[in-house]
């Protein structure tokens, strides 16, 4: 209503609008801004990967060590990601459907990890099982490597990417209150039929926009995962990873032809994302804000 | 129940409200138990490492020349990034908001995309476009401006990382602000500008601060876009976090721990005022996410 009002004003070069020339002005500089910052650098990706041909493209992608990268790059999301849905769907199912002490505090702790720096993330592990911890030597003398290896790796992406669907559900869910699952209790179903039956499915667009935005920042973490990695070539090194290691060797279009598959991944998030958000925006609506 | 419940003190008051869903205990305590494990423990072996040097010795490694060096280049470069996407990101939220041109939908999804795209992509690809023989470097080298490999570039990076907090932060509230209150301004005798700058900018502050102060949070955090394009050059273009980095990579676990928890430290002040300026703006306009 309020668009079409604004419309109708328009018109008459209403008061509580700009004439078009200062609208189209506005609108440039913000074009021209997001095209420089934003749009150039995902050019600038795809170009490079495939400034050197087509073939050499492809040969970069199919290297050993491109291919191991991309292999350790789908093991750390396929084992973080659930992991971190599992936790989304207990705290949201904690916070939103009862009341207690602390509940607001609580909600805060979540959003921890975003104000912590991801070398920071990283750090903390290698505090707690590095050379000089208690932890380190003790697992270590039953042949279990955390540093340098996949268990290191998987935590500090779970540690990054820890609040992103808690966030997504903890207000969808409150916003749905619990009158559908006391209705489903109150008809003889159990809880777990409750949860399956009632709660996932009013959940489940919500649910899968932040498994989406989980997803695409556990595949592209850098910053904590180079400091757990210890970088060996072909074993503990992710595709961002080995992305910095061909681009300091100055093989700069492998870098960009693998780069280039983590900007398509990141273009289809975007997509996806949008398509939930203009299809499904009231359903996922109250966890985005 | 678990133990999330019985701890709690009996009928002085209660820790929960009763009700009639099941799995309070369950979910709450899986929660608290892989919040501990995940974040809070490594977080505790951080701030213990931190307290085993004493005062004098936390002091003396956190006031190092090289430290403060990192520190200054950190804050001083998320300031000025932060400045320039609150600039550019209101006009952005202002004009996807109230304007109606083609792409809209398209520009509005596109500025997620630092969410989506890994940092080591971005910081790649701003190298290759503003190193001296890039699409932009280019058009600043003849004039002897150099944008890469000086703080210049990371103050690049950090703008691209940091727009998204701004815009996603303002845009909401922009689309709450009612148009009664510019009708009023505008009957009232107020023009356009004024009413621009002394009624809807004022009632947009708090979001305009609190997407300030994430924007600044996450550009000081910052490491995989800025350490391809910063030059890394100590007291000059070398952030916080790459020295974190360094010190680690030189099993100087001490040094990387203060510099570590000045951050935090300072992170957590940030989330602290933020939390401050939704308080108030709760109670000053009824609005706050």
């Amino acid at each position: 209503m309020a668009t079409k009002l604004r419309a109708r004003l328009k018109r008459r070069r209403s008061p509580t609008s700009e004439s078009r020339p200062v609208q189209l002005l506005l609108i440039g500089i913000s074009l021209l801004f997001m095209a420089i910052i934003l749009v150039l650098p995902l050019y600038a990706v795809f170009h490079e990967a495939l400034s050197k041909g087509i073939g050499t493209f492809f040969a970069a992608l199919g290297e050993h060590d491109a291919q191991a990268a991309i292999r350790l790059t789908l093991l750390v999301a396929a084992i973080a990601v659930p992991l971190n849905v599992v936790f989304g769907l207990a705290a949201s199912w904690a916070i939103a459907k009862f009341e207690f002490k602390g509940k607001a505090f609580l909600i805060t702790l979540i959003d921890l990890p975003f104000s912590v720096s991801p070398v920071i993330s990283g750090l903390v592990y290698v505090l707690l099982f590095g050379a000089g911890s208690f932890l380190g030597p003790f697992l270590k003398s039953y042949g279990i490597e955390v540093l340098f290896a996949l268990p290191g790796i998987v935590l500090a992406t779970i540690f990054v990417t820890f609040p992103f669907v808690a966030r997504e559900l903890i207000p969808l869910m409150q916003d749905q209150g619990t009158g559908d699952e006391e209705a489903a209790l109150s008809l003889g179903a159990n809880g777990l039929q409750t949860f399956w039956r009632v709660t996932l499915p009013n959940i489940k667009w919500g649910l899968l926009y932040g498994v989406l935005l989980c997803n695409a920042r556990a595949m592209g973490e850098f910053g904590a995962v180079a400091v757990v990695s210890g970088k060996i070539r072909g074993q503990t090194t992710t595709m961002p990873l080995q992305v910095e290691m061909l681009y300091n060797e100055y093989n700069a279009t492998a870098a960009f032809a693998l780069a280039s598959l983590l900007a398509l991944l990141a273009l289809v998030t975007l997509v996806l994302k949008s398509a939930l958000e203009w299809r499904f925006g009231e359903e996922i609506a109250a966890g985005n804000h | 129940m678990s133990a999330a419940v019985s701890t709690a003190p009996r009928r002085a008051w209660s820790f929960r409200q009763p009700s009639v869903i099941p799995g309070f205990g369950l979910t709450l305590g899986f929660t608290l138990t892989y919040f501990s494990l995940i974040i809070l423990i490594p977080l505790i072996a951080l701030a213990v490492r931190s307290a085993g040097l004493g005062p004098e010795g936390f002091w003396k490694a956190a006031t190092d020349a090289r430290v403060l060096g990192s520190l200054r280049v950190s804050f001083v470069t998320a300031l000025i990034a932060a400045g320039v996407n609150v600039v550019f990101g209101t006009l952005i939220a202002w004009c996807l908001v109230r304007y109606r041109f083609p792409g809209r939908r398209i520009f509005d999804a596109i500025i997620d995309l630092p969410f989506a795209l890994p940092t080591a992509v971005a910081g790649i690809a701003l190298t290759a476009i503003y190193a001296p023989n890039g699409t932009v470097g280019a058009l600043f080298a003849p004039l002897g401006w150099r944008i890469a490999y000086t703080p210049a570039g990371i103050v690049i990076a950090m703008i691209f990382i940091g727009l998204p907090f701004v815009v996603r932060t303002i845009q909401p509230i922009l689309e709450e602000v009612s148009h009664e209150v510019e009708e009023a301004s505008a009957t009232l005798g107020a023009n356009r500008f004024q009413t621009i700058f002394h009624v809807i900018l004022p009632s947009l502050m708090p979001a305009i601060l609190t997407g300030f102060a994430l924007a600044f949070a996450r550009a000081v955090g910052e490491y995989g876009s800025i350490i391809f394009i910063a030059g890394n050059i100590p007291f000059v273009s070398e952030i916080a976090p790459l020295l974190i980095y360094i010190r680690l990579q030189e099993f100087n676990y001490v040094g990387a721990t203060v510099i570590a928890t000045v951050m935090l430290l300072i992170s957590f002040a940030i989330l602290f005022l933020i939390n401050l300026i939704q308080a108030w703006s709760r109670r000053r306009y009824g609005y706050g996410n």
